[in-house]
């Protein structure tokens, strides 16, 4: 099977945590990071992200592509920002401490780059920790995990037929396009956009009257069992909390509690060095 | 097939849904000129399967269809813009209410409201609750994110007129229309 969420089975402190646990340290960490511009705790929770990455044992090469990627993606977002607005600090920070002159209206200031260094620490504050769960999270007990956080057990099962169907729907995906590609359907960059538009419909109509197909068969499956006669149900991936994550989430709490007395604190989400 | 809104057949369609939502996003997407924005085709698949399955099964869809999708992509889940999805996701199912594609019948009239529809929720969607929630989380410039919300938004728009649409009335035609079939007089030799 194609390892889509290239889950790395491994010994550690943080693969034995359950999903639950660690989904729910995912969202709070999220939360945290996204409604703060503190620099210093940005700085803080690049540093912790970084530590229990160590702490899963997953190496720099497990996620390699998958950091370069984000890099890619970052470098190519600030370059955006930059160009569209180079002295977005000087309005955010209400000062200007003018570095280099620069060329017309693309000057280097001190508040710019400050900035531009939230926007890098947000990424790095949270990226690691996605990647973390993503690594160290069966895709099985996620599902599992959802319906432990109070998502109901319906929703949940939609993303376990999600996540059970995805590699199938792939493969399926190649098959058909492969055999499209061979009576001369176009699908690279030598055609033009519509053209590529309407020859992807030759492709998704086959995938998608299979995939029609495939809901009877699975509906009429699951009904026979008796599905949904009842409001709970178990789960075979589902695990009961350790102390482990009870901390887990107590730290995501904590986390979220700290960013929010932050701004209340500070009177705005800007750490503002120059005032 | 039962009325209440998650009957067996609702949570199946939303399962697999997302697996065709998550596959084309990963390896149908066609790049746009902007950086870190593509041509939607997945949005085509959740606009036909919302017209077969309603407003809910369509949130949940492109919402669990994109959020697997930026997890397993490893630039981190960009929120502002998987919420966006589900809410195309409800408002598309808003606008096509009381469509009866399921039973064979998607006519000019059918495909006009449909485009119209996803035109309607495509720019509500990318032009103000994903730059929205982008400037709320991000605080990023608000030029750039309504460009690359228009882009993003204007490539989905295309991609759904045209596979989506495509889509709807291949599915109409392949399904037997209610009452196609006529009793045979039986007096009839």
């Amino acid at each position: 099977m194609v390892n889509l969420f290239n889950y790395i089975d491994r010994q550690s402190p943080v693969h034995k945590l359950t999903g639950a646990a660690k989904f729910a340290l995912l969202i709070l960490w999220m939360l945290a990071a996204m409604t703060t511009f503190c620099t210093p705790y940005l700085c803080a929770l690049t540093v912790l992200a970084v530590l229990l990455f160590r702490l899963s044992k997953i190496r720099f090469r497990d996620v390699a592509v998958m950091i370069w990627l984000t890099l890619v993606f970052l470098a190519l977002n600030n370059i955006l920002i930059y160009l569209f607005s180079p002295e977005h600090g000087v309005e955010i920070y209400g000062s200007r401490t003018l570095l280099f002159a620069g060329i017309g209206r693309y000057t280097v200031t001190a508040q710019q780059l400050l900035y531009h260094l939230n926007v890098v620490l947000k990424y790095t504050a949270t990226i690691p920790i996605v990647l973390l769960f993503v690594a160290t999270t069966n895709p099985s007990e996620f599902a599992a995990s959802l319906n432990r956080l109070g998502v109901s057990y319906k929703i949940s099962y939609s993303v376990a037929l999600a996540l059970r169907y995805i590699p199938d729907t792939v493969r399926e995906f190649h098959d058909i396009s492969q055999s499209q590609q061979a009576r001369g359907i176009e699908m690279s960059r030598k055609e033009n956009m519509v053209k590529r538009l309407t020859n992807a419909a030759a492709i998704i109509l086959p995938l998608i009257l299979s995939g029609m197909d495939r809901i009877d068969v699975v509906t009429n499956a699951m009904e026979l069992r008796g599905f949904g006669k009842n409001k709970t149900r178990t789960w075979y991936m589902g695990r009961k909390f350790s102390t482990g994550d009870i901390l887990c989430i107590l730290l995501g709490i904590l986390l979220v509690a700290v960013s929010l007395s932050y701004t209340l604190w500070n009177g705005g989400r800007y750490w503002n060095p120059f005032g | 097939m039962s009325k209440s809104k998650f009957s067996v057949k609702t949570i199946v369609a939303i399962g697999i849904g997302a697996a065709l939502f998550f596959v084309m996003a990963r390896y149908l997407s066609i790049p746009s000129p902007i950086p870190n924005t593509t041509f939607g085709i997945q949005y085509s698949v959740a606009a036909f399967m919302t017209v077969l399955y309603g407003p809910v099964a369509g949130m949940l869809i492109a919402f669990i269809g994109h959020m697997l999708n930026d997890m397993a992509a490893g630039w981190g889940v960009w929120w502002s813009w998987v919420i966006a999805s589900g809410v195309f996701g409800v408002l598309m199912g808003l606008g096509v209410r009381g469509m009866k594609l399921d039973e064979g019948e998607f006519g000019v009239k059918d495909a006009i409201r449909f485009n119209v529809v996803q035109i309607v929720a495509h720019c509500i969607c990318w032009g103000l609750v994903a730059p929205v929630l982008d400037i709320l989380i991000y605080n990023e410039p608000v030029e750039k994110i309504f460009l690359q919300g228009l882009v993003g938004g204007l490539g989905n728009i295309l991609a759904t007129a045209i596979v989506g649409t495509i889509l709807c009335f291949a599915y109409a035609k392949a399904k037997p229309k209610k009452g196609s079939l006529t009793k045979e007089d039986s007096t009839e030799e």
